[in-house]
């Protein structure tokens, strides 16, 4: 029954979300447009964090990584777009498989050091490497000719570009929900879980944690390329630890322990972010209170508080 | 060759400052068994409260010194009592979340603060200038950063095998519920390791203010140097912390100096080249997963 409920409200939010443009004021297409790019990176980070138990502070990199790729995919060849988010794609999750290989060997510790170490060293060369990444300035200028598959749309139009996002991220986040219910998915939480009892049936960890961390990458990578024509830059900002600290408080902030929670948690962020910055600069200042207390006090997120407490109460 | 003395000469100032701060992380590490990602932040701090105290309130270079890392100490006992306590039974997760949390927190105060501008502090007049050393002329402030690095490090050595109080640090991390039983209150050894790691940091960030720029961006590099530190020494271990810092200064020392253009990568690439061959450092004991 309960179960029933869920699924309806669900079905509820998708429809408003398919038809939001035809009664949203014209700002909320921009704002559920960014909502729909950083919970797609937040669930993408949720699924190294929240299902494999691995913390990683540097997940910007594999964003950025993205946005580059389809920003200069766009400027210097002129490719399609679809295309380019394919080479986004691969590009990321080539990246992560290196770095991840290097991570994924030691302990928990060592993990998000690590990540955050390499992620700024992926920062670094996008901000110095001046004659390829043009520095801080970013690669700017790029224009949608065409979008591919034999579609004549016109990306300009906010809404058309909002619905694009979400055909894209629905289908990134259908993929990612049947991997985290498949039997790989109940391996990493195992994982999670207990790693010793997990090596003792015989599997591998670090290659169960490096595939995770690869997937996580992926599609941090194309959550980036949907980025960078929305923001019409991919400057180094992207990469920057501050921008590895999103998906980290949205997955806090929505629980780590449902598949939808970084979502809920990504629309929370924007949208509180949209009014904080309204009246004060230091929106980084107010995210990292936010952060320490919902650490200290409040660790399985909203939407994870509010389901557990549903989920469990008698009818 | 000439040049090759004052890159040592840079090596080692950039090694010893760098031991400064990543002891201090180490220490912390070895005893509440968490990584303090806001260690950076609180090396940031005590560089700010110098340029508060020295140009703004106008005091002398060597009060700063004396003040500024007891503020830093001050502040890291105020978030321990409020923030961290409530963490220290729990996953070590949650550990990193929180200080990842509390170096937001201050980076951020103090970019709305003091603003993303650079800001400078200038040597006391007595060690201004520069002598001419090993073939080459030398600032006397790169010899003070030297001198205070073996001053510390000496001063730690000492603190750890001579002293009670090193000892019952050292019971503390060794095991905490013997050290418990034997009437040790770790609680407050917890907050002291703590407040003395942050109290490091600071020194570290006084030392560095008229050295390197005072921006905001300053606690983000010597962070990461100090991971990139401790994974090369070994994290936990005081000599591989010493290591690790001499390793990354020559690197920065002769690297910068014969291969300019890969300077900002060549850290990275030794430090993969570590976790390579011995991924728990060169001193480390093993921590595998």
């Amino acid at each position: 029954m309960k179960q029933n409920i869920l699924l309806g409200v669900l079905l509820v939010a998708i429809a408003l979300l398919i038809a939001l443009p035809w009664y949203a004021p014209f700002f909320y297409i921009f704002i559920f447009t960014e909502i729909l790019i950083l919970g797609l990176f937040a669930v993408s980070f949720n699924l190294i964090f929240g299902y494999t138990g691995m913390l990683s502070f540097g997940h910007a990199a594999y964003f950025g990584m993205g946005a580059y790729t389809t920003a200069m995919l766009l400027l210097h060849q002129d490719w399609p777009f679809v295309y380019t988010l394919f080479a986004a794609m691969a590009l990321s999750g080539l990246l992560a498989l290196v770095i991840g290989f290097l991570c994924v060997r030691l302990s928990e510790v060592y993990f998000a050091m690590l990540t955050l170490a390499f992620g700024m060293m992926v920062f670094t060369i996008a901000h110095s490497w001046r004659d390829v990444t043009n520095g801080s300035d970013g690669i700017a200028g790029f224009r949608i000719k065409e979008f591919g598959l034999g579609l004549d749309l016109t990306i300009g139009n906010p809404a058309v570009y909002y619905h694009v996002t979400l055909v894209v991220v629905g289908i990134a986040a259908l993929i990612l929900y049947i991997i985290s219910r498949s039997s790989f998915g109940m391996i990493l939480k195992a994982i999670r879980q207990n790693p010793e009892r997990v090596s003792f049936c015989g599997l591998n960890i670090r290659s169960y944690r490096l595939a995770s961390f690869t997937i996580g990458g992926i599609f941090a990578g194309l959550a980036g390329a949907l980025i960078a024509p929305f923001l019409r830059v991919a400057s180094p900002e992207l990469m920057h630890w501050s921008m590895s600290a999103e998906p980290v408080l949205m997955s806090i902030l929505g629980g780590t322990g449902y598949f939808l929670g970084p979502f809920v948690g990504a629309a929370m962020f924007v949208l509180l972010e949209t009014w904080i910055t309204s009246f004060t600069e230091s929106w980084m200042l107010f995210l990292g209170i936010v952060l320490a207390l919902m650490v200290m006090f409040f660790r399985k997120g909203v939407l994870g508080t509010f389901l557990d407490w549903w989920m469990n109460k008698n009818d | 060759m000439s040049g090759l003395g004052p890159a040592l000469l840079n090596s080692l100032e950039m090694g010893l400052l760098l031991f400064v701060i990543a002891v201090g992380l180490n220490i912390v590490f070895g005893v509440l068994n968490i990584i303090n990602f806001a260690h950076g932040a609180l090396y940031m701090l005590g560089a700010y409260l110098a340029y508060t105290l020295m140009s703004l309130a106008g005091l002398s270079f060597w009060v700063a010194l004396i003040i500024a890392p007891l503020g830093v100490a001050v502040i890291a006992v105020v978030i321990d009592r409020l923030m961290l306590r409530f963490i220290y039974h729990r996953d070590v997760a949650d550990s990193l979340l929180l200080t990842f949390a509390i170096l937001l927190i201050i980076a951020e105060s103090i970019r709305s603060i003091f603003g993303s501008n650079i800001q400078a502090v200038y040597p006391p007049d007595a060690l201004q200038g520069t002598v001419s050393l090993l073939g080459g002329s030398y600032p006397v402030y790169s010899l003070f950063v030297i001198f205070s690095g073996l001053v510390i490090l000496a001063g730690l050595w000492y603190l750890f095998n001579r002293t009670r109080v090193g000892k019952i640090m050292r019971a503390a991390a060794l095991d905490r519920d013997m050290a418990e039983a034997l009437c040790i209150n770790t609680r407050m050894v917890v907050t002291g390791v703590f407040a003395f790691g942050a109290w490091l940091a600071g020194v570290g960030g006084v030392i560095a203010a008229p050295m390197r720029t005072i921006d905001p961006g300053m606690g983000d590099k010597i962070i990461i140097e100090s991971f990139i530190v401790v994974v090369i020494g070994g994290l936990g271990s005081f000599p591989g912390a010493l290591l690790g810092a001499l390793i990354l200064g020559a690197i920065y020392g002769f690297g910068g100096r014969y291969f300019p253009e890969f300077n900002l990568l060549l850290p990275f690439l030794g430090m993969a080249l570590v976790l390579l061959f011995k991924p728990t450092g060169l001193m480390g004991k093993g921590a595998n997963a």
